[in-house]
């Protein structure tokens, strides 16, 4: 007989408007306070504090338009928001500040979220979605340099790309991007060399989101139907789809698979987070809460496995935290 | 003459006439309860007392052989008893012959089914005999067949002559039913057609068993007719008529059901539900069951049982509603607004009326586009929802709708449906905002079977005549219901009114004095319900004087259904009219009404309509009795 799914551990209320992500940063020491950061439709960036369960400061750094992405650059004092005033900003928020200290201009309106990559200390690689229809840039942070544009060949018609995951096989290594496209594909690019190392086809649809297991070497992608997929290379280091999943109901907004790579949570249309096992995709739990769109999951980086958490922002303006499959 | 032991001559003629004169004073009974059981013990095994009692029964004058014959067929328990006792007294006597091959199965329908056993089993037993059996089935069929006797008798006598058809089918050997196959087959198309047309459910039954058995019997290969028909104690029993275990088997209690597989021949056309399907339960490839070991294994699953499809929200505005029923491809959401569309309608009165006669049109076009369970009721409930809110203009519409051109029988029908029931809760007092209907009704008037819904008003207004009589001991006295203006008193001619005008106005597709005449029918019953219901309205009057010129020039219908509405329209127009309206306003019609009705009680062939007359006749005398003993 198996158990009821659990019940949010807490509900995180007052960002006033749909959450579009979010980004833990729980790996400091004490007295360091757990922190979820959250981007919301009407362009405020919330820190919440997860021992009081309150907000403590708010920052405005986008004219009020919709954050779709946050992430932290090492330390929970360096953060880095993307908006659709089609600005990046760093964010500089140790002893209490809440300033902007750069930003990137980046003449793209849509709403491929951006990934980062630290490369060595004090060097990040992050791609964007660029001004031109099907390009990828990669810049160079903090110094803003372009590393390279990635541009699909003529008539390969990939449309917009839609989602981006830089990774590198181990420190030091060649960095990579995999990056799903609007017609539905998954392609590997070669950095350096501003090349495409191979292109699947996953979806009918739009990739809505992807991420990807550099250890196991197998990703993940949705869309905007009812099917998961999940791929790996082949012997040629080729992708192939190794595996399908089918859902009750069409769309994913977000995916995202735990830092220890047992589990993978994904963000649903029809209002549901699904935990899936990683090794075998086996469905684990349906954690349904929300009553409007989850645009995004995102699991935490304590350091203590029993107290990880795992938080969906959903259209309905709510944050739920959970505390699931801690015991592994 | 006849033969005793020793050699003696004897004559009983004698007491043949003793036996006649006492039958033919109708002692039959004392004195043949008495003889035939002696009879049938002695003529057992002796054959000269079975020689003996066929000398009795033939030495009968004519004149007394009816009443002896008759006596003897409901006395014997069985048709071999009779066979012994009246040995071939119907092939040599013509009195006789007469009586039990024409005057019993055709004349009369008063006798038990025992009794056409017994006779139609006395007919089979000998082959001099069988002739008269065959002779018999073909006048019963074509009795059976013919439209006038399906339109003008009366259902009892109707389910009499099935009972005996069925019982002849059952007696037929194989090589009789070939070779009167084509006769058989010819009677079987005819009979089913005059018994289908009719709107009596009862008889469009009996024609259905009736015909499915001729069927059975005529094809033993190959398929068979198959209806789809209420199975009740009637109809079950008809069906084992078919079955016959004969006399002279020795097989100890040969179960039903083994012979009835037998006569009852290959596929029906129609599967029906039978214990032997075991639908065989789909093995689901267990996921779960790989063997293969994995340390996910330790990630126990939760409950996702929970886990279904999403529902589609339904519209919330009337204006979206009509969109998406009119043009909308999204089948999900059309289906949630038909669901959600009642509920609507009441939510939101204001913007429904400014939308009304519109929704009226949609709705009453409205074809099912997916498969929704209780799409006929959700559609149904709508129309009465539109029509309760906006009740002028929407009548207005359905009733113009009714008399138009290019609707079917259903459409129509279903126009008639909406405006009773409209008309129910309009004149209801609404409690708590709601409606609450009296335990007799129906929410939906079922409407399959046509005359349910009269049955149902004949209960109300049995209740209504049962509160006019004067009860010297009340009961225990109810609490008041809450009371609140009577809102179908405005809009009661806008529904009664435009039915009435048009009926005998024909069209190409609609002519309800000819070939419609169930709608007619239907029109019938749902202008007496509107009558009940406008009791206590102003336009109470002028309604009942038109309903009973309506009545009055229709009151010589052939369909026994219409006559039973009018007869209930006559009843509401007796029970709503205020009583001194009635004598004052309508003295004359009334008295036309009542010789009317007095025919009716002595003549009409149909036991509904008879019994509904003298309802009437009784509710005229108490009311006349009422006003001329209590003035005030």
């Amino acid at each position: 007989m198996a158990l009821p799914p659990p019940d949010p551990q807490f509900v995180l209320r007052g960002t006033g408007a749909a959450v579009h992500t979010l980004h833990f940063s729980c790996g400091g020491q004490e007295p360091d306070v757990p922190i979820l950061f959250s981007g919301s439709e009407n362009g405020f960036i919330h820190v919440w504090n997860l021992k009081t369960h309150r907000v403590d400061a708010a920052l405005d750094g986008h004219g009020r338009r919709s954050v779709y992405c946050v992430e932290t650059m090492g330390s929970k004092d360096r953060l880095l928001s993307q908006g659709r005033d089609q600005r990046i900003c760093l964010w500089d928020l140790a002893e209490g500040r809440t300033s902007v200290t750069d930003s990137v201009f980046t003449e793209n309106v849509g709403f491929c979220r951006c990934s980062l990559l630290k490369v060595t200390q004090g060097r990040w690689l992050m791609a964007i979605a660029a001004k031109d229809l099907e390009e990828v840039q990669v810049l160079e942070l903090p110094s803003k340099t372009s590393v390279c544009t990635l541009k699909p060949e003529m008539g390969a018609k990939l449309g917009m790309p839609m989602c981006l995951k830089l990774w590198q096989l181990s420190c030091g290594s060649q960095p990579l991007l995999l990056a799903g496209y609007e017609d539905g594909s998954v392609v590997l690019w070669n950095l350096s060399m501003g090349k495409v190392l191979s292109q699947l086809v996953c979806h009918p649809e739009p990739v809505m989101s992807l991420d990807f297991d550099s250890e196991k070497a197998k990703g993940i992608s949705g869309s905007s139907e009812k099917v998961l997929s999940i791929w790996n290379f082949n012997e040629q280091q080729n992708l192939q789809v190794y595996k399908t999943h089918k859902l009750v109901n069409a769309g994913i907004s977000d995916i995202t698979i735990r830092p220890d790579k047992k589990i993978v949570a994904t963000a649903g249309w029809d209002h549901r987070i699904r935990i899936f096992g990683w090794k075998k995709m086996k469905p684990l739990a349906v954690l349904d809460f929300h009553t409007a769109t989850v645009h995004c999951v995102s699991f935490s980086d304590h350091k203590n496995p029993e107290e990880r958490l795992l938080a969906a922002g959903s259209k309905d303006h709510r944050i739920s935290i959970w505390s699931i499959y801690t015991q592994t | 003459a006849c033969f005793i032991p020793g050699g003696l001559d004897c004559s009983i003629s004698f007491v043949s006439h003793v036996l006649g004169k006492v039958c033919v004073h109708g002692r039959q009974k004392e004195l043949l309860s008495f003889l035939v059981p002696h009879l049938a013990d002695l003529t057992k095994s002796d054959w000269i007392w079975q020689r003996i009692c066929w000398q009795l029964v033939e030495g009968v004058p004519d004149r007394w052989m009816e009443a002896v014959v008759l006596g003897f067929v409901q006395r014997a328990p069985g048709a071999d008893v009779l066979s012994r006792l009246l040995g071939n007294l119907v092939v040599k006597n013509k009195k006789a012959q007469f009586v039990v091959t024409q005057k019993v199965l055709l004349l009369q329908y008063g006798h038990k089914t025992a009794v056409l056993q017994n006779l139609l089993g006395y007919l089979s037993l000998d082959s001099l005999r069988r002739a008269l059996l065959i002779k018999v089935l073909q006048e019963l069929l074509e009795t059976w067949g013919s439209s006038s006797a399906v339109k003008h008798s009366p259902p009892e006598q109707q389910l009499y002559i099935s009972k005996a058809i069925l019982i002849c089918l059952s007696h037929l050997k194989e090589p009789e039913i070939e070779s009167c196959k084509q006769e058989l087959l010819t009677s079987m198309m005819e009979g089913v057609k005059c018994h289908l047309d009719s709107s009596l459910p009862q008889i469009r039954r009996l024609g259905m068993i009736v015909a499915e058995s001729i069927s059975s019997k005529i094809n033993t290969d190959g398929p068979v007719l198959k209806f789809q028909y209420e199975e009740d104690d009637e109809a079950r029993e008809l069906k084992s008529l078919l079955v016959q275990t004969p006399p002279c088997c020795v097989l100890p209690s040969l179960p039903d059901d083994d012979r009835n597989e037998k006569t009852v021949a290959a596929p029906p056309l129609v599967l029906e539900s039978n214990e032997k399907s075991h639908p065989a339960a789909p093995v689901m490839p267990d996921e779960e069951s790989d063997a293969e070991l994995d340390s996910d294994d330790d990630l126990i699953p939760y409950d996702m049982s929970e886990d279904k499809e999403l529902k589609t929200k339904a519209p919330v505005y009337i204006r979206e509603c009509i969109e998406v029923l009119t043009s909308s491809e999204d089948v999900d959401k059309w289906e949630a607004t038909v669901k959600a569309l009642e509920s609507l309608i009441q939510k939101n009165p204001a913007a429904t009326r400014e939308v009304s006669v519109e929704l009226a049109k949609i709705l009453l076009h409205l074809e099912e586009k997916t498969c929704i369970e209780g799409f006929v009721e959700l559609r149904q409930r709508a129309q009465v929802a539109v029509l309760t809110t906006d009740p002028i203009p929407v009548a207005k519409y359905l009733t113009s709708q009714f008399y138009s051109l290019n609707y079917s029988l259903r459409q129509r029908m279903d126009i008639l449906d909406v405006l009773v029931l409209a008309a129910q809760e309009l004149s209801y007092p609404k409690s708590h905002g709601k409606t609450k209907h009296s335990g007799a009704q129906k929410p939906c008037i079922q409407l399959l079977h046509g005359s349910d819904s009269s049955k149902d008003w004949r209960r109300i207004v049995d209740e209504r005549i049962k509160s006019k009589t004067r009860r010297f001991a009340s009961g225990q006295s109810q609490v008041e219901p809450v009371s609140g203006p009577n809102e179908f008193n405005s809009v009661a001619g806008h529904f009664f009114f435009p039915l009435i005008q048009h009926f005998d106005r024909p069209l190409t597709t609609f002519d309800l004095l000819g070939e419609d005449h169930l709608v007619l029918g239907r029109l019938v019953h749902t202008l007496a319900v509107l009558m009940y219901l406008a009791v206590n309205t102003v336009v109470v009057t002028p309604m009942g004087k038109a309903l009973l010129e309506f009545v009055w020039a229709l009151r010589f219908h052939t369909d026994s259904y219409v006559r039973q509405g009018l007869l209930s329209c006559v009843s509401s127009v007796l029970l709503s009219v205020p009583t001194e309206r009635l004598l004052e306003e309508m003295t004359e019609e009334l008295l036309e009404a009542q010789s009317w009705l007095g025919d009716v009680v002595e003549k009409d062939p149909d036991g509904d309509c008879r019994r509904l007359a003298l309802q009437n006749l009784l509710l005229m005398e108490n009311l006349k009795k009422k006003l001329t003993a209590d003035p005030s």
